[in-house]
């Protein structure tokens, strides 16, 4: 897991010398960055931005080392006595199946699944109006709902806590990519990627080619052995000119089993226009007894159904990876990114971090009207004011939180409450310069910052 | 960071999901707009772009031909072509900036294009008179 290393700030330099800091951060800025670059889920990017894949991927090398030493051993020792006894095309084949089997894996892991790009604060802040919250003091609000008709059945949309938005029917958000993903169907760890409404058809013919490649090469290597024992031999002594082939066999025999019976039941999925998700929580079967009536998506064709999830239009990648930060957004977004999101990126997080502290030290030296309380501006944060503000009064106090008493008198939030683990990060902790820190604490890693701009940008603690 | 005229509010119009989940937006008439814009100026643009986006996400047979050829030809097709959903989305964002220019713009309002809001919303920027304010 990637950890943001924080640079110590002294909040001395800062104080001497804001107006040249100021002039320093709206250098640095000057290089455009990238949307990749401050996206906030939990995924890696590759070539800038073109490629995505989930952060936790363990398991796809392990598949793809699969396929290739199994397809390998099978070149390499099954094919030679096959092409002399039977055809040239086996291999032929063989090849094909491989190409596609690895073309649609590569495929289905790299491809946005369909994720939903977070609420920005006005849409949040909109949102939030419109639901009576009537300055409720519980830490979370209840769940909220709003049930809609869908084809004159009743669906019910989920407040997203983390997107900040009604999800979208059939979407739903994965606690591993932190990601709301469109037609959710399931994180599928295999390929180290979600399976969503756009990559789902690159999975669905990644495991019926996979079924098909493992279904022949099993094939293709029973018929050897029985080939070589039929020439006056017995199976032991085949089996010992050609061990690879025992390989290979047990692989594809524990294979088939498993991808045979995923693909009969994404097959079952795609005929019946239904998600992986939907069809475990039971969405619509709880209703009537036959799934197609009761699923508002369906066309009750088998054929459309199919055509629709496998050959529709595909739709955009809607979080635009590879397009530009506008320059003035860059530092709100810089800002709020490094201390509210888990990081993410591999290059210039370091710079990023200086510079988002850097940035957010200097609102706060700005800023004289404190707006870190407003209660109006920002009911949202309520809940995480409401906690760091009862920190201070309860828990002891430091070196490395004396800030946050003082702070917490000025009604400014503090930066730095007394209460984490994280021993790689370094964070905010002087936001007056009049506070001097004998020594800035490295164990801090939630903080809570509530800026008096008009947007309102709001860092909250982090949810792990 | 602040543009040269204030933002006075902004509008959001959500999507409307009761015929699945295509692309179509609410066509209520939001009350911030009173005053500003002709209801059925306001409609016939959100209708507009109803229609759009429902072309975009028509399963024809000309999408469901591009497919096809996508998929024997393992998607390097899209290298050399565009999608037919991008191609409509380009006739979008020109419908956009078209009504902006001509409809919105002179009445204080900029349309955003959802697009840039992951299509779940179409933005409307309510912009201040300045000749009246402070």
């Amino acid at each position: 897991m990637k950890n943001c290393e924080y640079q110590q700030i002294d909040p001395r330099a800062l104080s001497v010398s804001p107006q040249s800091a100021q002039n320093h951060a709206d250098k640095k800025l000057q290089r455009p960055r990238r949307k990749w670059q401050v996206f906030p889920g939990k995924n890696r990017f590759f070539c800038d931005g073109r490629l995505i894949l989930a952060r936790q991927n363990g398991i796809l090398p392990l598949t793809l080392g699969l396929i290739i030493v199994t397809s390998g051993l099978f070149f390499a020792f099954d094919c030679p006595f096959l092409v002399t006894h039977l055809t040239v095309f086996i291999p032929v084949i063989g090849g094909v199946l491989f190409m596609f089997v690895v073309a649609s894996l590569l495929r289905t892991s790299f491809t946005d699944p369909g994720i939903l790009p977070r609420a920005t604060a006005d849409e949040a802040a909109d949102i939030e109006r419109q639901i009576d919250t009537s300055g409720s003091s519980t830490y979370r609000p209840p769940p909220r709902t709003k049930e809609i008709l869908i084809n004159q059945q009743v669906v019910k949309l989920k407040y997203c806590f983390t997107c900040k938005m009604f999800r979208p029917p059939r979407t739903s958000h994965c606690s591993l990519c932190d990601n709301c993903v469109e037609r959710f169907d399931h994180h599928c760890p295999w390929v180290g990627n979600c399976v969503g409404k756009r990559n789902y058809r690159y999975f669905y013919s990644f495991i019926i080619s996979l079924s098909f490649l493992t279904s022949f090469i099993f094939g293709c290597v029973i018929t050897h052995i029985t080939l070589r024992s039929q020439a006056g031999k017995n199976i032991v002594q085949a089996i010992q000119e050609s061990p690879a082939s025992v390989v290979e066999l047990v692989i594809c025999f524990f294979s088939i089993w498993s991808i045979l019976g995923l693909s009969g039941f994404h097959t079952y999925l795609v005929a019946s226009n239904l998600t992986t998700n939907e069809d475990i929580k039971g969405s619509w079967s709880s209703k009537r007894g036959a799934e197609e009536s009761g699923n508002p998506y369906s066309y009750n064709n088998i054929i459309t159904n199919c055509c629709v999830t496998l050959c529709g239009p595909m739709p955009p990648s809607l979080i635009d990876r590879r397009g530009f930060l506008p320059p003035d957004e860059v530092i709100s977004v810089a800002a709020a990114s490094e201390v509210e999101l888990p990081p993410f990126i591999p290059k210039s997080e370091a710079n990023m971090c200086t510079q988002s502290t850097k940035d957010a030290l200097e609102r706060m030296l700005h800023s004289t009207d404190l707006h870190g309380l407003c209660p109006s501006g920002t009911p949202k944060t309520t809940p995480m004011v409401l906690e760091v503000l009862s920190a201070p009064e309860t828990k002891e106090l430091s070196l490395s939180s004396g800030c946050s008493h003082q702070l917490a008198r000025q009604a400014v939030v503090d930066p730095c409450p007394p209460f984490s683990k994280n021993n790689r990060r370094d964070s905010l902790h002087s936001i007056n310069p009049a506070f001097r820190l004998a020594s800035p604490s490295p164990t801090l890693s939630r903080s809570v910052l509530v800026l008096g701009e008009g947007p309102d940008i709001v860092f909250s603690p982090q949810q792990h | 960071m602040r543009q040269q005229v204030a933002v006075a509010a902004k509008v959001f119009i959500q999507r409307d999901y009761t015929n699945g989940t295509m692309c179509q937006f609410q066509t209520k008439f939001p009350s911030d707009l009173e005053t500003k814009i002709d209801k059925q100026q306001f409609e016939e643009t959100i209708r507009t772009l109803n229609n759009l986006y429902a072309e975009a996400e028509k399963l024809s047979s000309q999408s469901f031909i591009e497919g096809c050829l996508a998929c024997l030809t393992a998607y390097t097709v899209f290298l050399c072509m565009e999608t037919h959903y991008e191609k409509v989305l380009k006739k979008i964002a020109k419908y956009i900036q078209e009504q902006n220019e001509k409809v919105y713009a002179p009445r204080g309002l900029l349309l955003t294009d959802p697009i840039e809001r992951g299509l779940r919303v179409i933005e409307i920027t309510i912009y201040e008179d300045r000749s009246f304010s402070r």
